[in-house]
């Protein structure tokens, strides 16, 4: 049975956040990732199947391989949480900067 | 295009953090934190008092075009340092939030260039993950409607 897991814990560990940066580039299998890392395959492997159980990997079965494939829209969903109050901030610095500027400028 | 105002609200922490680079000078940035003619005009909200001094406090007010208080929002300095460091609790009032613990963190990246770090701690993962959920899309537009309702 799988857990159900947090997107959120799963980008929380720089490993895992790593694996996608590699995933994202090109579908790997899970030795040519397990490659890029010092950590040993089996961690690795505990790595893959927690960012798969929350939708961060796809799966594909290419004959005895699996490869795994990056999901930019379950990505997109964890940046989309915290967007709106980023953007709200984002719009009230760029109104302090332009006050500001214009301060400076009448001096 | 790396974004100007970077969010981190790491998972299962009472804490967010907001990070942004600034194109005018520190001290101009610790000024529009600290004098009531720059807040009103950045943070849309009159100033009441605003005493930017150890153990000052502060408070906001923005009503709607009828005159209704839509938002009211207070907090005390616990160290102002120049150019450098704002320490203040904050708390909207009605909202059934909690105070809020603000640090300020202002840095000269160059003679017109600053950066600032806020860090924020709830009184828990749950009000923080609320805050977060708010709905800042609409941006918070409080002219439209009493925000209490919105957090009802």
């Amino acid at each position: 049975m799988k857990t159900r897991r947090d997107v959120f814990q799963a980008i929380a560990d720089p490993t895992r956040r790593a694996i996608i940066g590699l995933v994202a580039v090109s579908a790997m299998t899970p030795g040519a990732i397990a490659e890029n890392f010092d950590s040993t395959r089996q961690t690795i492997s505990r790595h893959i199947q927690i960012l798969t159980e929350c939708d961060l990997l796809i799966q594909e079965q290419q004959g005895r391989e699996i490869l795994y494939h990056f999901n930019p829209q379950k990505m997109k969903e964890v940046s989309d949480f915290i967007e709106p109050f980023r953007k709200f901030w984002d719009d009230r610095f760029n109104t302090l900067e332009a006050v500001m500027k214009k301060h400076q400028s009448k001096k | 295009m790396e974004l100007k105002t970077k969010v981190d609200a790491p998972k299962n922490r009472q804490e967010l953090f907001i990070t942004r680079k600034f194109e005018i000078p520190v001290n101009l940035l610790y000024k529009a934190h600290t004098e009531s003619e720059f807040l009103t005009q950045w943070m849309g909200t009159n100033v009441r008092k605003l005493e930017a001094k150890n153990h000052g406090s502060y408070q906001f007010e923005t009503s709607d075009a009828e005159g209704n208080i839509v938002f009211k929002a207070n907090g005390t300095f616990h160290e102002c340092i120049p150019n450098e460091r704002l320490i203040r609790t904050f708390i909207m009032e009605n909202t059934g939030f909690d105070v809020q613990l603000e640090f300020f963190d202002f840095e000269a990246l160059s003679s017109e260039t600053s950066q600032l770090t806020m860090q924020i701690v709830f009184k828990s993962i749950e009000q923080r993950d609320r805050l977060l959920k708010m709905p800042f899309a609409q941006g918070l537009n409080i002219a439209h409607g009493r925000l209490e309702s919105i957090f009802k």
